[in-house]
């Protein structure tokens, strides 16, 4: 199986066209969206009808932290409605039909596919959405993931970087920063956590979209790299005329 | 992994004879056991000893080499072909490639001569350099892991503990701790630095010093105490060991064994140019010493060490682009001092912003030039002449910073010998002016920077003369 793993497409319809078509011209025969659908672009009727028609389809979509945040934004009181993210929240909310959100707030927080686990944030405590940022986060991941028989791969989104943990011959975790396009050998016989980076929302200073492509037949990974039409999502943010602040749209342009 | 019998099949391979029996891994002659011919070259397999007897360390090497041969490409590794699953079937069938390792000089019975010793040691330092530009470091570089198909090619074998930029670090571990072969790691491998070309350029220098000496200059340390000596202790230098060994050679090979990084050949390609032409070298107060580094140096220098901390490795290939060798064709005739003036000033330009750049003054000579009656039109005559006008040109360029070496070539064809200079010693950037190039027939001048721009291997800078002159004789 060629498993396409796509993460945090929040709501940048060009750029998840971009990565399902060049996982698709590579080989991909399975998807899993790992969260994050919706929140800071454009498109998010768009992105959760996409992701509705996978999983029609048998595809596999998991739920996020601003998934849940669109299905029920912050009232006039809470603590953050006022932030800019809140106030995004809110129009993404007004976007979506009743039957999308419904969708959005039945996503199971894990998914396995063919012995691997995916989820969102870490898997120690999917509902806390914790950043797998570092080596002690990754291992408690880990080995909260393979408490499921079998499960030697986890995949996780939030962090919006591609970084790849693995055991060296020590007892840590030690993290690789891989080069895309590179296929690397994952073999099941160690354990891997592997954070597949932001489709929708690179933040890392290179504004292509991220995401990865897994094949389990030889148990080989490889972090891709995506251009698409940074400056249409771009124009679409700043067509909603002030309803998604501005600087959603030049961030990006910078990749930031 | 008990001996294979020959006719034995292994997955679609039939085994002929074991050519190697240590103690990591069996190789044998193979064959497509199909009787399909075989891919273009001779073929070896190499099957790990992965009983349960064997060390654990046995079996993660053969997982680096299974991730990293595969990727490597260019005449210096052999050849992948195929590998087996490593549960069910541990085996890489890659190249089988006929020759000398570097042990066969060392077992002779005479030492080899200083010509002999520049010339393979050259060719190693080509082969490490084509590893290090595909962003990987060999890390176990010894005499049994450097196969020569004659002595002016090397190919490196066993990649077991070598570090690729694309791949996870199975070695790594976060209590960093030694990895390699005592008697010709690294000082900053001793203490757990993984992924630092400089690691290889001080194993070539032990191998250098073991081929003109017969010793090897840290010994084969089996103790944590031991190998830490190296971190703060100069070995013998080896004229010590062979009082007529030539200077600048020993200035290689000391500089090639500098405790610190930094002190080293920034490049393998550095120490290829050196090696490949010896009376470039310049010869420090290290090229002549006979004596060991005193007691209260080392002493010094041990408490220096106690407290020594390695800076995190560069990538290879940065640390390549950030040393580049840059070149310029310096022309001797039909030359404008407007060109001349020109071209230095470029020159100075792209050292400027590259510090750790060295620079090779090259000038082609057409053959018609010397004579063999006229003295002073002599070959050796002639090169000298040339040798000095390149030394004058680039007088008023500040070197301190750059080493600098002057080459006269002899070709009747320029911008042949200018590309095949560049090529045989991975330069970086080639500079050069863009009308002129001291050849005489003028419907040729156009085509040789037309030609070396597009021949050569690396980027070229065509220079336009821009001439104050003019102006300032308009001002006055």
């Amino acid at each position: 199986m060629k498993l396409a793993l796509l993460s945090d497409i929040h709501s940048n319809r060009q750029a998840l066209d971009a990565c399902l078509q060049h996982a698709r011209a590579h080989g991909a025969d399975h998807f899993a969206l790992l969260g994050d659908l919706v929140g800071y672009g454009a498109d998010p009727a768009y992105v959760v009808q996409q992701a509705m028609d996978l999983v029609a389809a048998g595809y596999t979509v998991i739920g996020g932290n601003h998934d849940a945040f669109a299905v029920q934004p912050p009232a006039g009181t809470d603590k953050g409605a006022h932030s800019m993210a809140a106030q995004g929240a809110l129009w993404t909310h007004e976007q979506l039909s009743p039957e999308q959100r419904s969708f959005l707030a039945h996503l199971p927080l894990t998914a396995q596919v063919g012995g691997v686990l995916l989820v969102h944030a870490s898997a120690e405590a999917p509902e806390n959405w914790r950043y797998v940022d570092n080596e002690i986060v990754a291992a408690e991941c880990l080995e909260a993931a393979t408490k499921h028989p079998g499960v030697k791969h986890v995949f996780c989104g939030h962090v919006h970087q591609q970084t790849l943990y693995y055991r060296g011959t020590g007892r840590g975790l030690m993290r690789f920063t891989p080069t895309a396009g590179v296929p690397v050998p994952v073999p099941p016989h160690r354990q891997w956590v592997g954070t597949v980076g932001s489709v929708g929302q690179p933040r890392d200073g290179d504004p292509r979209a991220m995401y990865a492509l897994l094949d389990t037949d030889h148990w080989h990974l490889r972090f891709e790299r995506v251009p698409y039409a940074v400056a249409d999502a771009a124009a679409a943010i700043l067509a909603t005329a002030g309803a998604l602040p501005a600087s959603f749209a030049h961030r990006l342009e910078v990749g930031r | 992994m008990k001996l294979l019998e020959p006719g034995a099949v292994v997955d679609g391979f039939v085994v002929r004879d074991c050519i190697h029996a240590g103690g990591m891994a069996h190789i044998y002659r193979v064959e497509y056991a199909s009787g399909a011919p075989d891919p273009g070259f001779p073929m070896a397999m190499k099957i790990p000893r992965m009983t349960a007897g064997d060390g654990a360390e046995n079996i993660v090497g053969f997982e680096v080499e299974l991730q990293i041969l595969p990727a490597l490409t260019g005449p210096h590794v052999p050849r992948f072909v195929a590998a087996g699953d490593l549960h069910r079937l541990p085996y890489i069938t890659m190249e089988y490639l006929q020759g000398h390792t570097l042990q066969h000089w060392l077992d002779a019975s005479e030492r080899p001569d200083e010509e002999l010793i520049a010339r393979l040691g050259t060719a190693l330092a080509h082969a490490v350099h084509s590893l290090h530009q595909q962003n990987a470091c060999h890390l176990d570089l010894k005499p049994g892991n450097v196969l020569f198909t004659h002595e002016d090619h090397a190919v490196l074998l066993d990649f077991g503990l070598s570090w690729h930029a694309h791949f996870p670090d199975l070695l790594a571990e976060e209590q960093r701790k030694a990895v390699g072969s005592p008697a010709w790691m690294a000082p900053e491998q001793v203490v757990g630095v993984r992924g630092d070309p400089r690691s290889d350029i001080f194993a070539i220098g032990v191998m250098l010093y073991e081929l003109a000496t017969g010793e090897l200059p840290f010994g084969a340390p089996t103790t944590t105490g031991g190998l830490r000596q190296r971190l703060w202790m100069a070995p013998a230098p080896p004229r010590k060991h062979r009082p007529d060994l030539a200077p600048w050679l020993q200035e290689i090979i000391l500089r090639c064994l500098e405790p610190e990084a930094a002190r080293r050949y920034p490049s393998a390609a550095h120490l290829a140019l050196d090696l490949a032409h010896p009376t470039q070298v310049r010869i420090t107060e290290r090229g002549h010493r006979t004596q060991g580094t005193p007691f209260r140096t080392h002493f010094k220098r041990w408490l220096r060490a106690a407290g020594m901390h390695y800076q995190p490795s560069p990538l290879p290939s940065r640390q390549i682009e950030e040393t580049p060798i840059v070149m310029v064709a310096v022309p001797h005739s039909d030359v404008t001092d407007a060109t001349l003036y020109s071209l230095r000033e470029a020159v100075a330009r792209s050292l400027g912003i590259r510090p750790g750049a060295r620079l090779a003054c090259v000038t082609v000579l057409s053959p018609s030039a010397s004579s063999t009656s006229d003295n002073t039109r002599s070959e050796t005559a002639l090169h000298r002449l040339h040798h000095a006008r390149l030394r004058q040109w680039a007088q008023p360029l500040d070197l301190t910073e750059h080493p600098v070496s002057y080459h006269v070539l002899e070709s009747s064809d320029v911008a042949h010998a200018l590309v095949r200079y560049a090529e045989g010693n991975h330069v970086n950037m080639m500079i050069l002016g863009a009308a002129t190039h001291g050849l005489q027939t003028q419907r040729f001048i156009a085509t040789v920077p037309m030609r070396v721009a597009r021949d050569a291997p690396c980027t070229v800078i065509l220079v336009k003369q821009s001439l104050p002159f003019a102006r300032l004789a308009g001002a006055s």
